[in-house]
Formats: C-alpha cells, sequence, structure tokens
C-alpha cells in the first residue's frame, strides 16, 4: 500500500516542494514589503553552498552541525539580498535588472561556483544530513506513514514556518505594517510607519529564507555539492509566490503540488509508465501563467492581487 | 545629505557613470580575489589576454558576443517603453527551434534562399513566443515580467524534450555519435551562415546582422513616428492614451519586435555556430539573461549594446577559455555581476544629485 503511485508521489512530493515552500515564503515577505527578488536562484545556491561548507568544517555534534549550518546559511541568504536591498531600496534601481544581477552574480556561473570551488567541496558527501526523524515502525504505517512520518526535520520546521508567517502577517501589528508598506509605502509613511527599515528587514529575512531553501538541497535533497544543484528552483519559488496569490498557507499547498509534478514522473517510471518528465516539468510554468491571467482583472487584482506598490520604489518626495 | 532628483541629465554623465562602474567593480573584484588568496593582477591580465590580446582570442569574442548582441537590442527594444519582456532567453531558443527546422525542410535549395528563410523563421518563432506575454499583458492585463520569465522555461523544456525525448524531426536518430548521446541533426551546408576574414578577424553573418539591426533600432526609434509613441508610452502609458496612441497594439508589436530580435539570434546560433540544434549549449549559456544585462549597462541605447555585448562577449570568452587550470571558476559571473551592480547604482547619480549640507533650512511654518 505504501508503494502506491499516490503515497509515493505525495510522500516525494513534499519532500522535493520543501525547499520551494522556504524559497517562496521568503519570497512572499520580500514581495508584501513591495520587493520584488528575482534573485532567489542566487541566494539560494549561495545559501547551499555555505550550509554545506559549515556542516563540513563545524565539528560538532549531528544536530548542532546542522543546525550551525542551515544558520550559516541563512545568514548568506540574507547577506545576498542586502545587496538587492541596498540597491533597490536606497539606490531606488530597477528591481528587475538588480535581480537578474543577483542570480548571475551569485548563481551557476557566479559566486557560488566561485565559493564551491575555492573551499573545495565538490566530490565530498555531507558529513551531515538531515535524516528522517520517526523512527522506521511510524514509517511504516499505511499512507500516513511515508507521507507525515517519513520526513527530515527541515519539512516540519518549514511547517511551523509557514504558521509563523501567516499568524504575522495577519495577526500583528508589525505584519499589518508590512502590508501597508507594499499596498500604500505613502500611506505607510505618513502613519509614522518606516518605509525603508521595512523593506531592508523583509528583504533580508527573504533571502535568508532562500538560504534555508538552498541548503535544504545541499544538506537533505542531493545531500552534497554540485554547481548549479538547486536546477531552476528559485524561479519556480518566485513563481508558486503569484501561484499562492501572496498567501502564505497556499504556499504550502502550492509548493507540494508543484513538488509532486518532479516527483511524477520518476515514481511512473518505476510503475513501468515512460512519460515525457518534461511535460510534468513545464506544467508549474503553464499553471502559474494561467493563475497569473485569473488574478489580472480589476475586481480579482483587488481582490488576491499582488501587492499594489510591488516593484516600484518609495521616495519620499515623489511618493 | 540629501538627495534630489536632477532636472535635466547631463551628457557627460550617462558616459562617465557606466565607466566608473566598470572601475569600481573591478575593485571589488579585487577584494574577492584577494580574500580568496588569488593574485588579482596576475588574473586580470589573464582574463584580458583570454579575451582580447592572444591569438584569435578576437574572433572568438566576436561568437560570444554575437548572441548577447541579439537578446541585448531585443530587451533595450522593450525595455524602452517600460516593457519588461525577460523573455529573450526563451524566444532565443524559439527562433533556433523553428530556424533549425527551416534549415532541414530546405535542404537542397540555394544557400541565400535557406539563410534568408532562416532569419525569417527564427524571426517568426521568437515574435510568437513573445506575442503571448504580449496579448496577455495588452488586454488582460497581466504583468509580462513573471509571463514572459515563465515562457523562458516552457521553451527550455520543449528543446530538451525534441532532442532527448522524442523522435522528433530536429533528432539526429542514424549518425553514429546519435547512439552514444542524444543530438540534433546537423544542418545542411546551404544552412551554413558566411562569414568573412579581415585581417585574421573572422566576422560571422550574424554579427554583422546584429549591427545592422542596432542601426535600423535606431532608426526606428529615434526618427520615426511609432519610436516617438514607444517613448512617450514608456514615459507615461496615460499621456499617450490621452493623446490618442494605440497602446495595445504598441504593446503588442513592441513584444513582437522584442522577440523577433531575440529569435534571429537564435537563428544565428543555428546558422553560424553550432549547425544544430543543440539543447546543453543553448540553455546552458543564459544568453536571454547576459542580454538584459547588456541592455541594461548599455542604457538601452543600440548601439551602446552592441559595444557592450563585445566587452561582456570577452569577458565569456576569456571565462570559457580559462575554464579548468588554476583559474578560479565562477570568476566571470562575479565579475558581470559586479559590473552591473555597479552600473545600476551609479545610475542614481545619473537621475539625482547628492548634496551634502548640514544646515537644515527648518519647514515654514503651514498657513492656515
Amino acid at each position: 500500500m505504501n508503494n502506491s503511485l499516490l503515497v509515493v508521489v505525495l510522500a516525494s512530493g513534499i519532500a522535493y516542494g520543501t525547499p520551494l515552500l522556504y524559497a517562496a515564503l521568503g519570497e512572499l515577505l520580500a514581495e508584501r514589503s513591495g520587493v520584488l527578488n528575482l534573485g532567489v536562484e542566487g541566494m539560494m545556491l549561495v545559501g547551499a553552498v555555505m550550509g554545506f561548507w559549515a556542516v563540513q568544517r563545524i565539528h560538532a555534534a549531528t544536530t548542532l552541525a546542522l543546525l550551525g549550518a542551515i544558520g550559516v546559511a541563512a545568514l548568506a541568504g540574507a547577506l545576498m539580498a542586502l545587496i538587492h536591498a541596498f540597491l533597490v531600496v536606497t539606490l531606488r534601481a530597477n528591481q528587475i535588472v538588480s535581480g537578474l544581477a543577483l542570480t548571475i552574480f551569485a548563481g551557476v556561473a557566479g559566486l557560488s561556483s566561485y565559493l564551491g570551488n575555492d573551499l573545495n567541496l565538490a566530490r565530498a558527501p555531507a558529513r551531515h544530513q538531515f535524516q528522517e526523524i520517526f523512527p522506521k515502525s511510524f514509517q511504516n504505517w499505511p499512507v500516513v506513514g511515508p507521507i507525515l512520518f517519513g520526513q527530515s526535520a527541515l519539512v516540519y520546521a518549514s511547517w511551523g514556518c509557514v504558521v509563523l508567517v501567516a499568524l504575522y502577517l495577519t495577526r500583528t501589528r508589525m505584519g499589518l505594517n508590512v502590508r501597508a508598506v507594499g499596498e500604500s509605502p505613502a500611506a505607510a509613511d505618513a502613519m509614522c510607519v518606516n518605509v525603508t527599515r521595512y523593506r531592508y528587514a523583509h528583504t533580508l529575512v527573504g533571502g535568508g529564507f532562500a538560504g534555508v531553501g538552498g541548503a535544504t538541497f545541499s544538506l537533505s535533497i542531493t545531500p552534497q555539492w554540485i554547481a548549479g544543484l538547486t536546477q531552476g528552483a528559485g524561479w519556480i519559488a518566485i513563481a508558486l509566490v503569484i501561484f499562492a496569490f501572496w498567501r502564505p498557507t497556499l504556499c504550502l499547498v502550492g509548493a507540494y503540488f508543484f513538488g509532486a509534478f518532479t516527483a511524477l514522473p520518476f515514481a511512473l517510471q518505476g510503475h513501468g509508465v515512460t512519460v515525457a518528465p518534461e511535460l510534468f516539468q513545464s506544467l508549474p510554468y503553464v499553471m502559474t501563467i494561467l493563475a497569473l491571467v485569473l488574478v489580472s482583472s480589476r475586481a480579482a487584482r483587488l481582490r488576491f492581487g499582488a501587492p499594489a506598490a510591488l516593484g516600484i520604489p518609495y521616495v519620499r518626495e515623489e511618493g | 545629505m540629501r538627495v534630489e532628483r536632477r532636472l535635466e541629465q547631463p551628457r557627460w554623465l550617462s558616459l562617465a557613470v557606466p565607466l566608473v562602474s566598470i572601475v569600481v567593480a573591478f575593485v571589488f573584484a579585487t577584494i574577492v580575489l584577494v580574500a580568496t588568496h588569488h593574485p588579482p593582477l596576475h588574473t586580470f591580465r589573464r582574463l584580458f589576454d583570454a579575451a582580447f590580446l592572444s591569438n584569435g582570442a578576437l574572433s572568438e569574442t566576436v561568437v560570444a558576443a554575437t548572441p548577447l548582441a541579439f537578446t541585448g537590442l531585443a530587451a533595450a527594444a522593450a525595455f524602452r517603453m517600460r516593457l519588461f519582456n525577460i523573455g529573450g532567453e526563451g524566444q532565443l531558443y524559439a527562433g533556433a527551434i523553428t530556424g533549425a527546422t527551416v534549415a532541414l525542410l530546405l535542404a537542397g535549395a540555394p544557400s541565400p534562399i535557406v539563410i534568408g528563410a532562416m532569419v525569417i523563421a527564427g524571426a517568426a518563432g521568437g515574435a510568437v513566443l513573445a506575442a503571448i506575454p504580449g496579448i496577455l499583458r495588452a488586454f488582460f492585463s497581466t504583468n509580462e515580467i513573471i509571463t514572459s520569465l515563465m515562457l523562458n522555461y516552457v521553451v527550455a523544456l520543449i528543446i530538451d524534450y525534441l532532442i532527448f525525448d522524442s523522435h522528433s524531426y530536429l533528432r539526429d536518430t542514424k549518425g553514429f555519435q546519435a547512439s552514444v548521446f542524444p543530438q540534433g541533426k546537423i544542418l545542411p551546408n546551404e544552412a551554413s551562415w558566411s562569414s568573412w576574414t579581415i585581417h585574421g578577424l573572422a566576422l560571422p553573418l550574424g554579427a554583422l546582422l546584429a549591427v545592422l539591426l542596432a542601426v535600423a533600432l535606431w532608426g526606428l526609434y529615434a526618427g520615426t513616428r511609432f519610436g516617438f509613441e514607444v517613448k512617450v508610452i514608456g514615459d507615461s502609458a496615460r499621456a499617450g492614451r490621452y493623446a490618442g496612441m494605440r497602446t495595445r497594439r504598441k504593446i503588442l508589436a513592441v513584444m513582437c519586435l522584442s522577440g523577433a530580435i531575440a529569435g534571429i539570434g537564435g537563428a544565428s546560433q543555428d546558422g553560424d555556430f553550432r549547425h544544430q540544434l543543440d539543447p546543453r549549449g543553448l540553455t546552458q549559456a543564459n544568453y536571454g539573461y547576459t542580454g538584459i544585462v547588456v541592455a541594461a549597462l548599455a542604457r538601452y541605447n543600440p548601439f551602446a549594446v552592441v559595444l557592450v555585448a563585445f566587452l561582456l562577449g570577452g569577458l565569456q570568452n576569456a571565462g570559457f577559455t580559462l575554464q579548468g587550470a588554476d583559474f578560479p571558476n565562477g570568476l566571470v559571473g562575479v565579475l558581470q555581476g559586479l559590473i552591473l551592480f555597479c552600473a545600476l547604482g551609479g545610475e542614481l547619480f545619473v537621475r539625482y544629485r547628492v548634496r551634502f549640507d548640514r544646515r537644515r533650512t527648518p519647514a515654514p511654518e503651514p498657513v492656515s
């Protein structure tokens, strides 16, 4: 029963969806504050390489080493996001070009590979990696075993993050302020909300989440360092934020949905059905376009749409 | 310190800022190199040699620069109207697919006809793909940034499918090499684009085409009503509409123009350099994204695009030549990113004036 197609696809869909979920939550926070960051792929890769480096260098018990590695990955991602934040918030640069520049700077042909090469990280397995935390007997339970109990700590932590981000955005004063900054920075400014500080903070936290998402690859899914190991997950994460209409809980559903598409061709192959994997891999992109068209009408935009000030620099005198 | 918008942008600044940003970028790169124990001067020297000075380097640089010039022009054409087509990557693939298909279909026809047909097919392929985000933007006001970005991945997967996971018309299923690793059919000789050698510098047809397109684009934007309307709509879509300009049509036209230019770049990849549909080579090169960098550095000026494409092409060529050995991997991307960061940051000084004054003039009392 646990080998049935649905269970296998759901279980591995959750595993593959987790890095997407982390990165998308981060991007969601940045976009809710009005900053579009197309550098997710780059930040994920730098997070992946630095997290992997940390786990190889920290000589401590597995739990401590992994915790340290996640911290380092988040810090590295946030540092990358700092470049973007400085350029687009302080220097009012074009957010699209700056985000793409960040991906080129940090991505496959850039800093992440430079660091991976320089720190000599390739061709070695991770000294510690995230493993299933529940005992085997739990995992053998029908259906829920592999899906709910066969996952690593990163998966359970991501559920916590979804709840936290959702509560933060809808139930706290700061969350209200963030949404105000993203919708109408001039109005937020008039209410004494520091627009610059909010945008910086959320872009940086967003980068941290992306870094953790990258480390999910190098410490759990792959688990080693290969240049460009995220293989475009950062772009899917950006798509996911739109697909989820900028809502954290929908991000979770969407991430597993998209993760399942990655897992489906492999699972089908296991059942002797050969389908071109490209068909499923392209579905997240096509569905994002459709979702975007759906929310483009005026009425839907007011109800579900993107933060109104997304991508627009805020200058007090010109606001 | 205060930052205020300039009323006029002095001309010399728009030239000085990119130059200074390149210098600053190299300073940052030096810091990165020193921090990781690489000798900076020696590394830059090797980079420069491999890009421009050593034997045959210049020709290779032109090869690397040609696709960047196409995608750069494509991005510049759209960004001028604040239409953020970041689908140059996918539009280039689309042009490569249609270009290669036409070349295979027309095998045996006279060479100029095949080449001409490839250019047209490439342009059409790119334009059709770009029309999708164009139509969505014009009629459903869907954000073109994300839709064009998503289509890049869709087309990349289509190319993969055509060569790796199907027995399509474009895939070589007979050759010896094809039995080892899937690859595209080799295009017929008639589909090889001509190239000219001047003093040892090989100039492929694609490179000349890119320069011609730059001139044409400049003429279109600087000297025609179409170009004027594009600029007005770019500055203020509302003003354009009030003046009776057809914004929707213009969005669609500019999107297709941008896609067509990128598509010709794809056909040039088939005809000039690769002589087959080469999925790995095309999708790993990131021509489309780098093209946006080129356009941004050139401040969307077509002539500057050609120049910047040549410089960045040199950098890429050097990175490719020096790959492996003891040359720091990934340095080229780091340098490109840094140059762009600095140019973006420098843009502030073109648009704004930074004033340092200690004394704050007290705000006048509001009159009640």
